[in-house]
């Protein structure tokens, strides 16, 4: 079809990437794939997204969206009668969809980064104590969202389950990677159930990296970046 | 001209708080009657913790029994609700079309995300030194969104056009600050030298019907902060003596 060229430009292990192809999957739109070397950034990728130079950035017929949440929505609204509705139609349903989207990446992440990269023990405590307190609060949140059905969008996948699946991996990796288990079936019934109905479906299967890489890598991020700051750390104070 | 039939609206909010600014000038820009309900933030009323029991924040808007939280999602949702009304300044806060729609929420959340933090961060700083980081972030923020209105705005008057738009209720909640910051630091967040476009976007957007029925004075702004302040220092001396 003219008119609707779709390309993207990601890293596997990214989850705002993982959210963007899940939505893609979802509506079944084609497009072509740009793996980039967060490293090594490509021309394409700092002139799509001058301003934060970050990975996912979705270019349809030659025009850039940046952030994933913008993305996703934007792909609901630009390919309307292409496939299921991510967003609900009604807008105070639409509202709380919203509302928990930002919650995810408001008071879910930041602890969760906290917990993972915390400089000291006691840091990562908290970001773990952070983390346990607004999982029980997003369980509350898929209680109202699904009213009983396995997903946050009832009965079919919607946005609120693109935007929590889309970190799937990185979710599953938080035992390894913080030291606590996110989702535990005793504490956290619904999420547990979602995480696993969410990881069967065919989008999750087609686009979510293995855990077990995921785990690997991020602890090898995380050993660099440690190995960085203690560099200039030493640099910064060999100069005083 | 407002919407007949649509239902109860109430408002729980602070005057000086820029997220509730962006729901009441919503609300002003649809011509939308509604209860406003100012809140005291150091002694939080019943409705409030009920209404919004996640974050406990303002502004919370009351539809019909019904809340939604999160200033961004309730500007959406009064835009959507209320789609076909208007007061003559113009009706869609958010453009119709989808990539215009993308481009007005991506600054909307560059201005949450990276605005807003800096500047609070000039008032949290502690030390001259943190001050003038925080004040950096700031003025490059400010920077790239001078850029950002040349863009957005087309030539127009403002980031929505001939019409405030979504962006210009995400920045423009936050003039009363700018004002607050100038008098308390003498910093000039946006002025005529360095960010032009945005110093005679702000005068515009000031003399809106919304904004002079909405926005605070300035020292409202530095009356706040300074109850703020006190209440920073209060909480972090009671943290050290734990």
């Amino acid at each position: 079809m003219a008119g609707d060229e779709l390309k993207l430009l990601g890293a596997w292990a990214s989850p705002w990437v993982s959210r963007v192809q899940i939505a893609l999957h979802l509506k079944g739109l084609n497009y072509e794939y740009v793996e980039e070397d967060l490293d090594n950034k490509s021309d394409l990728l700092l002139e799509s997204n001058p301003v934060h130079k970050k990975v996912p950035v979705l270019i349809h017929d030659g025009k850039p969206i940046c952030e994933s949440l913008v993305i996703v929505q934007y792909i609901d609204e630009a390919f309307a009668s292409t496939g299921p509705s991510l967003l609900p139609v009604d807008p105070y349903e639409r509202a709380i969809a919203r509302f928990w989207a930002a919650f995810i990446d408001d008071k879910l992440l930041v602890p969760w980064k906290q917990a993972f990269s915390g400089k000291t023990e006691e840091e990562k405590d908290q970001g773990r104590k952070q983390l346990l307190a607004a999982v029980e609060t997003l369980e509350g949140g898929l209680m109202e969202c699904s009213k009983g059905k396995p997903l946050f969008g009832g009965d079919s996948v919607g946005y609120l389950d693109v935007v929590l699946g889309g970190l799937l991996s990185w979710l599953h990796g938080t035992e390894a990677l913080c030291g606590v288990e996110l989702f535990d079936a005793g504490r956290t019934p619904l999420l547990s159930a979602w995480a696993e109905r969410f990881g069967a479906l065919d989008a999750a299967k087609a686009v979510l990296p293995d855990v077990g890489k995921l785990v690997e890598f991020a602890k090898m991020r995380r050993a660099q970046l440690a190995a960085a700051e203690a560099a200039a750390a030493a640099a910064a104070a060999k100069k005083n | 001209m407002a919407e007949e039939g649509k239902g109860e609206v109430k408002l729980l909010g602070l005057n000086v708080s820029p997220f509730a600014i962006r729901a009441r000038m919503a609300l002003r820009l649809k011509g939308v009657s509604c209860e406003y309900l100012e809140q005291d933030l150091f002694h939080k009323g019943d409705l409030l913790l009920r209404s919004n029991p996640v974050n406990r924040k303002v502004p919370v808007l009351i539809h019909d029994g019904k809340p939604i939280c999160e200033s961004l999602v309730i500007v959406q949702y009064v835009d959507e609700v209320w789609a076909a009304a208007g007061d003559g300044e113009g009706t869609a806060i958010l453009p119709a079309d989808p990539y215009g729609r993308a481009i007005a929420r991506f600054w909307a959340a560059y201005i949450d995300d990276k605005l807003f933090p800096a500047l609070m961060g000039i008032m949290k700083a502690t030390t001259e030194e943190a001050r003038a980081e925080k004040a950096k972030e700031t003025f490059a923020a400010v920077e790239q969104l001078e850029k950002a209105f040349a863009e957005c705005s087309d030539g127009k008057s403002f980031f929505g056009g001939d019409s405030v738009g979504y962006v210009d209720l995400a920045l423009g909640c936050l003039l009363p600050w700018f004002g607050a910051v100038r008098e308390m630091f003498g910093l000039e967040i946006i002025d005529a030298a360095n960010t032009p476009l945005l110093a005679a976007w702000a005068e515009r957007f000031g003399e809106t019907a919304a904004a002079k029925e909405v926005l605070p004075e300035p020292d409202k702004a530095v009356e706040y902060a300074k109850k703020l302040q006190a209440h920073w220092t209060a909480a972090a001396a009671a943290a050290a003596a734990k």
